[in-house]
């Protein structure tokens, strides 16, 4: 089925698949997956930077066409996110920001309060804001009502790999929230980018899963291809699950009719 | 001229302008975010911009991350 584009703000995306720059062994083997990925969004990530050796810029592997999104990671509270993300801001490279605010070392689970905070301040100064968060669906009105552009709900803790265990939470904000939603962090199997994607999610952002890989840029392609498969299920219109069996071929009219009928 | 970079006490002899810093750090100064005392110094004003004792200074770049 022909889809529509991904509208992000107002900008057209025919890639649905985010991906994260973190973790990768080398710039080369980034550059490498971020072509097979076909991905049109990367994460980034803003640090100090180290007075003691030379570090090679990411963003000369980054390609032009690819939208930089900078996350907020680092900080604990949304004065901090803010910060953040007006530092990447007057870096010249876009004001698109992924809000990340992180008070819990164990879990890494957002604060959504905070993040709530920050899209209302960034929102207002002019940036165009991604907030990840928790999936709740109160938090993702305010968020929306705050002016974020998507909301980025979790499937499972950051680098887990466990998938949609926050499944449930997820479909209520696909159902009743308007802004594109972007399924983030945990999803680490195509199978489970797919899975997001057949319930009606927009988009999915990996990261870990891939740049772990002993081949990031051949996984990358798998979860491209199962996000498009996702996707185009979706569109497809998918079977409600029933309790018990439903025949798919006729089973009268033929050979052991009269046995049947005993 | 005792300053802070990224929370390290430094000596500095040069005592050029911001932009001079950068550069004898030897870091490219495209894609280098400078904040002098919590306040984000474009990269257009670093010429214009000279440090003083007891200066605090940050200078960020970008890095991978989700």
């Amino acid at each position: 089925m022909t889809d529509t584009p991904l509208v992000i703000a107002g900008k057209p995306f025919t890639s649905r698949f985010l991906l994260g720059t973190g973790k990768f062994r080398n710039k080369q083997q980034l550059a490498q997956t971020i072509a097979a990925s076909g991905t049109q969004i990367v994460t980034v990530a803003l640090r100090r930077i180290d007075l003691e050796r030379h570090e090679e810029n990411i963003l000369e592997h980054i390609p032009p066409h690819v939208t930089l999104l900078t996350n907020t990671s680092g900080a604990r509270n949304a004065q901090e996110a803010v910060r953040i993300a007006r530092l990447a801001k007057d870096s010249g490279c876009g004001n698109w920001v992924k809000i990340e605010v992180i008070n819990d070392s164990k879990y890494l689970l957002p604060d959504n309060q905070e993040t709530v905070k920050a899209t209302e301040i960034l929102s207002a100064e002019g940036f165009v804001v991604l907030p990840y968060i928790s999936p709740d669906l109160y938090t993702a009105r305010a968020l929306v009502a705050a002016g974020a552009a998507t909301v980025m709900p979790l499937g499972s803790f950051i680098g887990s790999n466990q998938g949609l265990k926050t499944r449930e939470l997820i479909q209520v904000l696909i159902n009743e929230i308007d802004v594109p939603i972007v399924v983030d962090a945990g999803i680490g199997a195509p199978s489970q980018a797919a899975e997001a994607m057949e319930m009606g999610a927009d988009a999915v952002l990996a990261n870990t899963a891939i740049a772990t890989s002993p081949n990031p840029a051949a996984l990358a392609k798998a979860f491209a291809l199962a996000i498009e498969a996702g996707r185009q299920a979706h569109l497809s219109g998918l079977p409600q699950q029933q309790t018990s069996a439903k025949a798919s071929s006729p089973l009268t009219g033929f050979l052991y009719d009269d046995v049947r009928t005993n | 001229m005792n300053i802070t970079i990224n929370g390290t006490p430094r000596q500095l002899t040069n005592d050029g302008n911001l932009s001079d810093i950068v550069s004898a750090l030897g870091k490219q100064p495209r894609h280098v975010i400078t904040e002098l005392n919590g306040s984000i110094i474009p990269s257009q004003m670093r010429g214009q911009t000279r440090l003083k004792d007891g200066d605090s200074l940050e200078i960020v770049t970008f890095v991978g991350g989700g």
